[in-house]
């Protein structure tokens, strides 16, 4: 098996970086990060590489090989053309810290501002039922590893620098997720209009396209989201509508939860 | 419902080190290829439909109807005795299917990479122009939030249709089992197909629901969006294929009515 020939990006915050060329010999199965523990053993001790799991679990080894994001742990040398030289460069969204590792924090504080899981205050927990029909959406979004690839990805956090900012598809994944929750009852959808800038996606698709659990991003979460925005804000015949039937802005579907019939609702007031 | 407030700011996002400029990427492989077609493939179709739709019958008086076959660029017939000859029936009803495509969820993807270049491709640099991005949350692009109001008007051309493609069996007193009619019935199949497997018909008709399982009506629900997510799946199919099969239709019932051809039928 021949040698694969790695360019991989260098540098720090305060520099313009460079490329450096490594070779490297491939073995049976080889990955692109176990390529880059070679060149750590061998050659650049200093290289700073993020990992952790190793089997595509954990989303730390996020990259870009040959300009496409990858987890670097799920993607096979076998699956590049040896003959050519394979790239490797950090997370281009993101700011730069040191060769392949990026600052992502910024994800994390934008998670601060979804409204998290808010069940009904007067139902036990040992009274929610639901069916497995009922979560099966919820289970594909609660996949996300946070590997931020499709953050990477997304031409609106990469390319645009926005008067508003956007939480960008992990994020809309993770209010999707608590938006379809069968027994959450908070209304976010003011949050992901004004604030969280769901009308700046122009579902491109880019960010399904790269993610490793093959969560359909787009037509499963950030398309139903836009549905449900409209729902409240662009439908004059939903408002039209709600207004005949004397309703509110909040869609029916949200009146039926799945609690366990027959149970009085406990209030403030029960005697201890 | 309380909890955060809507008016809670997302905090900014530290800039990054993508390559900035049209086409500036890292990538090795034939990216530009699928827009490119999509592109061509597109532009002929919607040119030519709008062509044939609005401007062959007032300047060139080309027919659009033939034997009882009516090209489905014009279906429901609309003419009444006060419209002008320089005004093709055609505008009444094309803004409805012009409206469900250019507001539909996947052909705002393709259009936006190669008509918009917003991106050209994932991970490739988009023209500096972009700059002040607002995309959806402004005007021209927030009328794209209103695609389900052209869903619910494009089922009635396509209630047409079908009519048309069942009428066309009989002609003459005579049942005619003919190409022309097999076209408008495939049309009349995929326009079905293409309104059916729409994201927002999906949304409306179980999506926005929460909970499948709370009762009856719900269940029912369910089941539709199962069917209808199925269908959701290949909406980018159904997209190309009922595009490029209603510009065939229209091309053959142009092509008949001026005796180009002829139609293979059996009568009896």
């Amino acid at each position: 098996m021949p040698d694969a020939h790695l360019r991989v990006f260098r540098g720090d915050s305060s520099t313009e970086g460079r490329f450096e060329e490594f070779d490297v010999p491939v073995e049976e199965g080889m990955v692109v990060l176990d390529a880059l523990h070679w060149i750590q053993g061998h050659a650049a001790p200093d290289l700073a590489v993020r990992w952790n799991c190793k089997a595509a679990k954990c989303g730390s080894c996020s990259a870009e090989v040959d300009g496409r994001p990858h987890l670097m742990c799920k993607t096979r040398l076998s699956d590049f053309d040896l003959e050519q030289t394979i790239t490797v460069e950090p997370m281009r969204a993101f700011p730069l810290i040191r060769d392949l590792v990026t600052d992502v924090s910024w994800n994390y504080e934008v998670n601060k501002t979804i409204q998290p899981f808010t069940p009904p205050t007067d139902v036990p927990q040992e009274d929610w039922r639901w069916q497995q029909e009922d979560i099966e959406r919820v289970q594909e979004y609660r996949k996300c590893i946070e590997c931020f690839l499709c953050q990477d990805v997304c031409h609106v956090l990469r390319n645009h620098e926005t008067e508003r900012p956007f939480m960008g598809p992990r994020y809309l994944v993770r209010a999707a997720g608590l938006e379809m929750h069968p027994i959450d009852q908070a209304d976010r959808r003011e949050y992901l209009k004004d604030s969280g800038g769901i009308g700046f996606c122009n579902i491109t698709k880019c960010c399904t396209e790269v993610c490793p659990e093959h969560i359909k991003i787009t037509d499963n979460a950030i398309i139903p989201l836009k549905e449900r925005v409209a729902d409240a804000y662009y439908d004059p015949i939903g408002w039209a509508w709600r207004k005949l039937r004397g309703g509110d802005a909040e869609s029916g579907a949200r009146a039926e939860l799945p609690v366990l019939q027959g149970n009085p609702p406990q209030t403030d007031e029960a005697p201890d | 419902m309380t909890g955060i407030p809507a008016s809670l700011g997302l905090p900014r996002k530290p800039p990054g080190t993508a390559r900035q400029g049209l086409g500036a990427t890292g990538r090795l492989d034939d990216w530009a290829l699928a827009p490119a077609v999509q592109a061509i493939l597109f532009t002929v179709c919607a040119t030519y439909l709008f062509v044939s739709g609005i401007l062959f019958t007032p300047l060139l008086g080309t027919p659009y109807e033939v034997d009882g076959y009516l090209s489905p660029l014009f279906s429901p017939l609309f003419r009444p005795d006060w419209l002008p000859t320089w005004i093709s029936p055609g505008l009444f009803i094309l803004w409805v299917p012009l409206g469900f495509r250019a507001t539909c969820y996947y052909y705002r993807k393709a259009y936006y990479r190669f008509y918009f270049a917003d991106p050209p491709g994932c991970a490739v640099g988009e023209p500096s122009l972009h700059k002040r991005y607002a995309m959806e949350t402004r005007f021209p692009f927030i009328l794209q939030n209103l695609h389900r109001l052209f869903l619910y008007l494009a089922f009635i051309p396509l209630f047409f249709l079908w009519i048309d493609a069942g009428v066309s069996v009989v002609h003459d007193g005579q049942v005619r089992l003919g190409l022309g009619g097999a076209i408008l019935f495939v049309n009349a199949f995929l326009l079905t197909g293409y309104s059916l497997s729409c994201h927002s018909l999906r949304h409306i008709v179980g999506g926005q629901l929460d909970c499948f399982s709370c009762s009856r009506r719900t269940r029912v629900r369910y089941t539709l969006w199962q069917r209808l997510t199925s269908l959701n799946l290949h909406h980018m199919a159904w997209a190309w294929a009922s595009l490029i099969v209603v510009t065939l239709a229209d091309v053959y019932i142009r092509l008949l009515a001026i005796g180009a051809i002829a139609d293979p039928a059996i009568r009896f």
